[in-house]
């Protein structure tokens, strides 16, 4: 066996040994990274989800309730038309109570406090849609107390309950002979998704349908004025314009604007599309304008790359024979960068929609009990006050209800869900329409 | 006097500060293969793209002198470089067809230039095309599939199939062969010497054989100038500079 110039190789020698154990450490410190975030994340899913997974499902009294024509017409004539709905509510859940032998030595008024101050208007819409039913005796459906909902959710218990001016001891016993009748169900909350947000004193009623239309306006909005403006920016940018120092100039703005904090889009906003152009005040249409601004560098910054990355052999190609610079763009570029230029514009529209900080600005944070129409005569397209997803979770974050805790983290999980989707879609319009060269 | 084609006077071209062709001269005829040959970066497909105007494409270009196809000057501020180079076709160094079907690869010049009235004119079109390129045979099954799909000699044949759909009078090709390997170099070669019967054909290369094989005339172009031009058998076999002669003899480049 004769000795070679370099050793054995079966013995690692010292200068190899020391660079194995710099890929060894280097794997490790990737690893611990991938780690922290990975335990970062399931943190925040596991804590969002705890706290708001319960919003989903709602706690509802359903007894039988009568009404007869002269009420109604009684009702509709008083000054509080709900009051007098829910002295028709109370008197029938009286007579439920009573018959059922439920009540015992609870007092009324605290049988009457478990029913939801929403009731009223519950009835009265039930009522005037289906007026068939004055007369007769049917099943009534009416939300709980946030409380009542609360301790079928684990929040409020006979302790709390002492301390608390919202509720007392005996509601709850109340309500636990109610759910043995099988008269206080939990169902699934759609009302969440429908009802318009609520007053700090009943968060059982407040829901995110205002919210959601809010932020379904200002997409459109979003889409329609980013997309094809981004577009046609980069197309400009990228094919046709001269290299200079005026389009270098405006490439560095570009990468600049999309690093401006989104708080400035607003500031802007409100000087220009409110104090200046005069449009309304926490319309999605304004909400909509700030967003695309602040989604425009987004989209053209990822649509130029797109393009970018098409071989330039298509276009020597294209205008080989005789295409126009156009017909190249068109015919040949812009259908093999489309993915891409899709792809950047929903994760744009992504952030847009979980965007926050300008909305609040430019008073999308106001209270909204009404469903803002698309089109109105008096405010014009997407003209009517609304509100928008994350600026109904900063808002309730803000009450000091714990049952609005649960409400935000529920909207929370809400736009985490949209915004999973809107991600899917990308990564499946990417992958769909991909083509390889 | 033989019928000229292409006639280029004092031809310079610069990219930014860098005088890329100096001075260039040159008659090519009709119906001829003419090879521009000489070591990389010496200006020849430069030269090559001042023909159909593919230069204008890139901002930091600029080109002087004369350059006139049948008397013509490409050059002048009424020429539409896009009708051009209907006239003027070309064949890339890579291959480089669309990614769609063969079909739309070869129908694609015909349709924007309005040269089918419909479909059946079209389809005639591509047949002649694809027949003249040697690719009907292994293609006429397969219109519907990608060109993208085909093997790198098919390919660049679909590309010529392609250039000469639009009814060029010249084909320009740069280095249509560096890609393919020899089998394919020789099937392509072959198209080329049959394509002289219709067409003028310029061709770059940096392979002095296949410029030998496929050529009548030959320039030879050394750091952006025209060094020698003329017959191909007189450039190979007793060229007048003495730079030639060490490229030919494979002393430079």
């Amino acid at each position: 066996m004769s000795a070679s110039k370099h050793g054995s190789l079966l013995q690692t020698d010292p200068h190899t040994k020391k660079r194995n154990a710099a890929e060894k450490r280097f794997r490790m410190y990737g690893l611990s990274a991938i780690g922290i975030a990975v335990i970062a994340l399931v943190i925040l899913l596991v804590s969002i989800i705890g706290n708001g997974a319960s919003s989903f499902r709602q706690t509802y009294i359903s007894f039988p309730v009568t009404i007869n024509a002269a009420e109604i017409e009684a009702a509709e004539s008083a000054l509080l038309k709900t009051g007098a709905y829910n002295k028709i509510i109370q008197t029938s859940l009286l007579t439920y109570l009573t018959e059922n032998d439920l009540l015992q030595d609870i007092p009324e008024a605290d049988a009457f406090g478990m029913i939801s101050d929403e009731a009223g208007a519950t009835f009265r819409r039930f009522i005037l849609a289906d007026p068939e039913a004055a007369g007769t005796t049917f099943q009534l459906n009416l939300l709980a107390n946030g409380r009542i909902d609360g301790y079928f959710k684990g929040r409020v218990t006979a302790q709390t309950a002492l301390l608390d001016q919202n509720v007392t001891p005996a509601q709850l016993v109340l309500a636990d002979r109610l759910a043995d009748q099988g008269a206080l169900v939990k169902r699934f909350n759609w009302a969440f998704f429908t009802n318009p947000d609520a007053s700090d004193q009943r968060p059982e009623a407040a829901g995110l349908g205002v919210a959601i239309l809010g932020s379904l306006y200002m997409m459109a909005v979003v889409l329609c004025l980013a997309l094809p403006i981004g577009v046609a920016a980069s197309i400009y940018l990228e094919e046709f314009a001269r290299k200079s120092w005026i389009t270098d100039v405006i490439e560095v703005n570009i990468a600049n604007l999309a690093a401006v904090p989104s708080i400035v889009y607003g500031i802007l906003g409100l000087a220009i599309f409110i104090n200046f152009a005069e449009l309304n005040q926490s319309s999605p249409l304004v909400g909509g304008l700030v967003l695309t601004l602040m989604t425009l560098p987004t989209i053209i910054i990822s649509t130029r790359a797109s393009l970018k990355s098409i071989p330039p052999s298509i276009r020597d190609a294209a205008l080989g024979v005789g295409a126009s610079k156009m017909q190249s763009v068109f015919h040949h570029v812009l259908p093999l960068a489309a993915p891409g230029i899709l792809t950047g514009t929903i994760i744009g529209l992504a952030q847009a929609l979980g965007e926050t900080a300008p909305l609040l600005l430019i008073g999308m944070v106001a209270f909204v009990k009404e469903y803002p129409a698309a089109w109105s005569p008096d405010a014009g397209l997407f003209g009517e006050a609304s509100t928008a997803l994350p600026v109904q979770v900063f808002n309730w974050t803000q009450r000091s209800d714990p049952a609005f805790v649960e409400r935000a983290s529920g909207a929370i999980i809400t736009l985490l869900i949209f915004l999973l989707i809107m991600n899917a879609l990308a990564i499946f319009l990417r992958k769909k329409f991909e083509r390889r060269w | 006097m033989t019928n000229i084609k292409i006639s280029a006077k004092g031809v310079q071209v610069y990219y930014g500060d860098n005088h890329a062709i100096k001075d260039v001269d040159v008659q090519i005829e009709d119906k001829t293969v003419t090879a521009f040959i000489g070591p990389s970066g010496c200006g020849k497909s430069t030269f090559l793209r001042c023909l159909n105007r593919m230069n204008d494409t890139i901002d930091i270009c600029r080109v002087q002198g004369d350059i006139r196809i049948d008397n013509e000057d490409i050059y002048d501020p009424a020429v539409d470089p896009v009708q051009l180079r209907a006239k003027v076709g070309m064949v890339f160094q890579k291959p480089n067809p669309f990614p769609k079907s063969i079909y739309d690869n070869v129908a694609y010049g015909p349709k924007i230039h309005g040269l089918a009235r419909n479909k059946a004119d079209l389809d005639e079109i591509v047949e002649k095309s694809l027949r003249k390129a040697a690719l009907w045979t292994e293609a006429k099954d397969r219109l519907d599939a990608p060109g993208t799909g085909l093997s790198g000699g098919q390919q660049q044949r679909l590309c010529i199939a392609r250039a000469i759909a639009t009814a060029p009078e010249i084909l320009l090709m740069d280095e249509p062969c560096s890609a393919l390997d020899p089998i394919a170099t020789a099937q392509v070669e072959e198209l080329i010497d049959e394509l002289r019967q219709s067409y003028s054909v310029v061709i770059v290369t940096h392979s002095m054989q296949q410029a030998a094989r496929v050529s009548q005339k030959t320039a030879f172009f050394h750091l952006g100038n025209l060094v020698e031009y003329g017959v191909t058998d007189k450039i190979f076999t007793n060229p007048e500079d003495p730079r030639t002669e060490s490229y030919i003899s494979g002393r430079i480049g």
